[in-house]
């Protein structure tokens, strides 16, 4: 049995939820083992490793984007966002309060995809209609929920935003 | 309650029964699961990281069927960042093997190697495991393996496997077949068919599917070298099955060997067999004495986990002049892969359609044979709704069927046919409890009338449109205790639930539960009903479920067993410990037992004086100043009891009602509107009830229309990622409207009956009609799924322009 000395590896600086880490790594590890296995941020799913499922979007300057699909090297020089960051002070933020008003999640594995899809998507775009909305969400998957509850969770967060505004 | 779901709950006011003082039992609770899921401090099985902690990946089978001449891993050892890597020879594991307790002329035992030896038997079969120091090194060993073969012939259809002459998959499986049972066969069926006015047949198949949760099958594996005992942390469903096939495999006692089940992203019963892989990873942690840790990838997921669905039904159904049905005589075979699953068997699909292909129909004759092959193509496991997706599917085929032939309208044919009085006891010797098949079937018709689309399909009609209407009425046995379980004859007989109350001294409650949530929210259903019994704030209950050293033992969560059977063994663990509260305030007043009531937060005087003695103060007394309890009762708040069905079970019902608009150019089938009037007793949580027949309607309309494993000639598979496994998004599902009819059950402690499948049983059959009406005008009947736009196309008589 040989225990073989690690491949290269480079020092790389990323900004994560406004904090800065340095990180010794291999150039091929992903955004997304970066994130939940090196800087232990483990709220960041992966359900497919091929850019399909959504799961392991986090926003990247602000828009969302597929950590598995990325190199953390790639991230350096960006603000990433997980969805670590959406609660402040251990309250719940709007959308995620919408989500749980609306049964928007069961075994909750592709929450925080989709927690971190519709807040950059509502960002960029408060005013978005139902089927807007729709149409986003269908660029993530959920085995559980059946969508109708995501889409609405959304929907209504968007709404009650555009009322206190 | 932690901070987070304090503060979720005053913010959303969703947390609390909908009227003051009022039952938390149907009340839309807020999910206690919620906070952590959405901040993102859920801990799934691949959230573990263990100090020293090692990576496994596995060796798999390139070819479906050959004899193994050779693994040579010895240059996966020089791979950088390799550990090491074994064989099954290397790791000397025992085999599982899943049995039925039927003769050999019925059912044939096959065991499954933990890691494959001589013989591999499907692509992705798992030969070797390599452990590494992160999961990238692993996969590169991976590529460092050298497997030779001698190719054997593969068998990759049913029809294949049971055609004379061809070669087995198993040696001592003649024909192929694992299982084969011929059923009921009431006398002078075959007189009935002959002298009915209207026979109809139905050929169908269904395709094979991937439960596809989320969540990937995954494990870490350590030693805990204090408690003398392996650590298995695995997303299963059944975690004290798990145990025992570990314990067996490594031959261990049952009590060297702790399974937890972290949070699980979604199982569907892909996870509620015992896998290979968690074995194999524990037999390498206990070799390298460091922890293991197995994710799978997608491409395993795909390929090389367990799926479903596969099955072929010949059916006929005899009718009077009026529609009533007067026999029917079913064949129904299940491709069920490589292997037998454990406990299940490869019984499991066979077994279930034939004992209960009735349904909710008046059947006076039934005849069937049900029928288990092995073929070269990955194994099976249950998948919510295990056969009844199928089955339905095929009973209301011949319905629609029938009523064409008869000229009748299909609702009203079902009308004539569906069992009206209860208890009533099937030609299958199966009594069904009380449920609301006719009621259900009635309220989907007027709400599809009401929301108009009868009268949208004659407009469409005129257009040129294919607009169509289809149903399904159901209903689905859930609740299964011993006795059901055992009439399969399992070896391993499930059935039982235990569940242990225990009150601390602040007064709050920690509970076990032997079921193990995945999704369907149990932390949050299970302490409804413990809060309600004993009249405690929620935020006082918390649930224990999966993990071995803490619950005394469990059959898991599968057949929408836990509301039903482990929610009923809850409600009498909470009302023992509700009693003995009552003698500790009995005798602190002096007062006989009967004399005092539980109320909320405490036990009264009855003799209306008002005074309540709280909790704190009770548990006080039995645990702090145990000098003070009477003679007869003992220091301590604990109470456990146990929950059976010694009956058929309960049934589920629904009725299903989809309209869907064919476009004959790109032949997509768009759903324009889904119903669903439910049945499933006492809801504990309506918003819960309604998930889990959003989420099932959502997976049947994927067998329906979208997904289905294929492989070559050769058994290699054709999907190997979401590029070519098909999941519908949120533009393929559409918003469902949901009724709730209550047809309380009778022997479950809280009235309620399963919820978790009946979505998934419903939605295939109803779209299936739906689409059969649309295309009403081509003449083209469908009978098989999934319906794929060349189908549709090629009804419309289209030429296909990308066959695929
Ligand atoms: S894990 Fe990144 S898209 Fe699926
Ligand atoms: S909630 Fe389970 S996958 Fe979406």
């Amino acid at each position: 049995m040989t225990d073989t000395a690690p491949r290269e590896r480079q020092l790389i600086t990323l900004d994560v939820n406004g904090e800065r880490h340095e990180l010794l790594i291999e150039p091929r590890r992903t955004l997304v083992d970066a994130l939940r296995h090196d800087l232990l941020l483990t709220g960041t799913h992966v359900g497919c490793e091929h850019g399909i499922c959504g799961a392991c979007t986090v926003l990247v300057d602000g828009a969302p984007a597929r950590a598995c699909l990325m190199f953390a090297a790639q991230a350096e020089g960006a603000r990433i966002r997980t969805v670590e960051s959406l609660a402040e002070d251990g309250e719940l933020s709007d959308l995620q309060r919408a989500f749980t008003e609306h049964h928007g999640l069961q075994c909750g594995f592709c929450t925080p995809g989709f927690l971190m899809l519709a807040e950059g998507f509502l960002a960029e775009r408060p005013a978005a209609t139902k089927e807007e909305i729709r149409e986003v969400v269908a660029s993530n998957l959920c085995r559980c929920t059946g969508y109708q509850t995501i889409v609405e969770a959304i929907d209504d967060c968007a709404a009650r935003r555009r009322k206190e505004t | 309650m932690n901070d987070t779901t304090a503060a979720h709950q005053r913010a959303t006011g969703h947390g609390r029964p909908t009227t003051p003082g009022g039952a938390w039992i149907g009340a839309s609770v807020g999910r206690r699961e919620d906070p952590r899921l959405l901040t993102g401090r859920g801990r799934f099985t691949d959230d573990i990281q263990l100090p020293g902690m090692l990576h496994a990946q596995f060796v798999r089978a390139t070819v479906a069927h050959a004899t193994v001449t050779g693994i040579d891993l010895s240059a996966v050892l020089d791979v950088p960042g390799v550990v090491a890597a074994f064989t099954a020879e290397d790791l000397e594991l025992g085999d599982i093997t899943a049995r039925l307790g039927r003769p050999a002329s019925e059912f044939v035992a096959t065991a499954m190697p933990v890691l494959a030896r001589d013989r591999v038997r499907f692509v992705g079969e798992p030969l070797a495991v390599v452990v590494a120091r992160d999961a990238y090194a692993a996969e590169d060993g991976l590529e460092a393996a050298k497997v030779s073969y001698e190719p054997r012939p593969p068998v990759v259809s049913a029809a294949r496997a049971l055609a004379p002459g061809a070669p087995l998959v198993h040696d001592e499986a003649p024909l192929n077949t694992l299982l084969d049972v011929s059923m009921f066969a009431t006398e002078g069926i075959d007189a009935v068919f002959d002298g009915a006015p209207h026979v109809v047949r139905v050929r169908a198949s269904t395709g094979r599917q991937n439960a596809l949760p989320l969540e990937t099958r995954g494990a870490v594996a350590s030693w805990d070298a204090r408690e003398d005992q392996l650590l298995l942390q695995t997303c299963t469903q059944v975690p004290h099955q798990v145990r025992t096939v570990a314990a067996r495999c490594l031959r261990l006692d049952e009590r060297a060997v702790r399974v937890v089940v972290p949070d699980m992203g979604g199982g569907f019963g892909l996870k509620c067999v015992v896998g290979r892989e968690e074995i194999a990873v524990a037999a390498a942690a206990l070799r390298l004495d460091r922890p293991v840790k197995w994710i799978e990838d997608r491409k395993d997921a795909l390929t090389a986990s367990f799926l479903a669905r596969e099955q072929h039904y010949d059916a006929r159904a005899a009718f009077d002049a009026d529609g009533r049905i007067l026999a029917l005589d079913a064949d129904v075979v299940c491709d069920m892969g490589a292997y037998s699953c454990y406990p299940f068997t490869a019984g499991i699909e066979p077994l279930m359609a034939s004992a209960e292909m009735p349904g909710v129909y008046k059947v006076p004759a039934y005849r069937v044979r049900g029928r288990a092959v092995t073929t070269n193509k990955a194994p099976t496991a249950p998948y919510r709704g295990v056969s009844r997706p199928q089955y339905v599917m095929v009973m209301e085929r011949l319905f629609e069927r029938a009523a064409r032939e008869l000229g009748m309208d299909p609702v009203e044919i079902r009308r004539r046919n569906v069992i009206t009085d209860f208890p009533y006891t099937g030609v299958n010797r199966i009594t069904y409890d009380p449920g609301s098949y006719r009621e259900s079937l009635d309220l989907c018709e007027r709400l599809v009338r009401e929301e108009g689309w009868y009268a949208a399909r004659e407009e469409a009609a005129a257009e040129g449109r294919h607009l169509g209407i289809g149903y399904a009425c159901f209903s689905e046995r859930t609740g299964y205790g011993s006795a059901a379980f055992a009439q399969r004859k399992m070896e391993v007989v499930p059935g039982f639930d235990i569940s242990e109350v225990r009150m601390d001294t602040s007064g709050a409650v920690v509970v076990t539960t032997g079921t193990m949530s995945h999704g369907q929210s149990h932390e949050t259903t299970m302490a409804q009903i413990v809060a309600d019994e004993l009249g405690l704030d929620i935020a006082k209950v918390r649930i224990h479920q999966g993990d071995t050293d803490r619950v005394t033992y469990g059959w898991g969560t599968f057949a929408s067993r836990s509301i039903a059977v482990g929610g009923s063994a809850v409600r009498l663990a909470a009302a023992k410990l509700g009693e003995k509260l009552c003698r500790i305030a009995a005798a602190r007043w002096e007062l006989s037992p009967d004399a005092v009531e539980l109320v909320t937060g405490g036990i009264r005087r009855r003799d209306g004086t008002g005074e309540v003695v709280g909790f704190p103060e009770l548990a006080d007394i039995a645990y702090l100043k145990a000098h003070l309890l009477p003679k007869d009762v003992e220091p301590g708040l604990s109470a456990t009891a146990t929950f059976d069905v010694f009956n058929d079970g309960t049934f589920s019902n629904a009725t299903h009602g989809v309209v869907v608009e064919l476009h004959p150019g790109t032949g997509q089938v768009e759903i324009l509107a889904y119903l669903c009037v439910e049945d499933c007793g006492v809801a504990i949580n309506p918003q819960v009830v309604e998930g889990q027949c959003r989420g099932g309607i959502a997976q049947g309309i994927a067998g329906a229309l979208f997904e289905q494993v294929t492989y070559d000639d050769q058994g290699e598979p054709s999907a190997t990622s979401f590029m070519d496994y098909k999941v519908p998004t949120a533009h393929e599902i559409p918003d469902v409207l949901i009724r709730h009819l209550q047809t309380p059950c009778a022997f479950t402690e809280t009235g309620a009956k399963g919820a978790g499948e009946g979505g998934t049983i419903g939605a295939p059959a109803a779209v299936l009609n739906a689409v059969n009406d649309a295309l009403r005008p081509t003449g083209t009947e469908l009978d098989t799924t999934p319906i794929t736009p060349e189908t549709v196309q090629r009804a419309f008589g289209r030429t296909v322009e990308h066959p695929s």
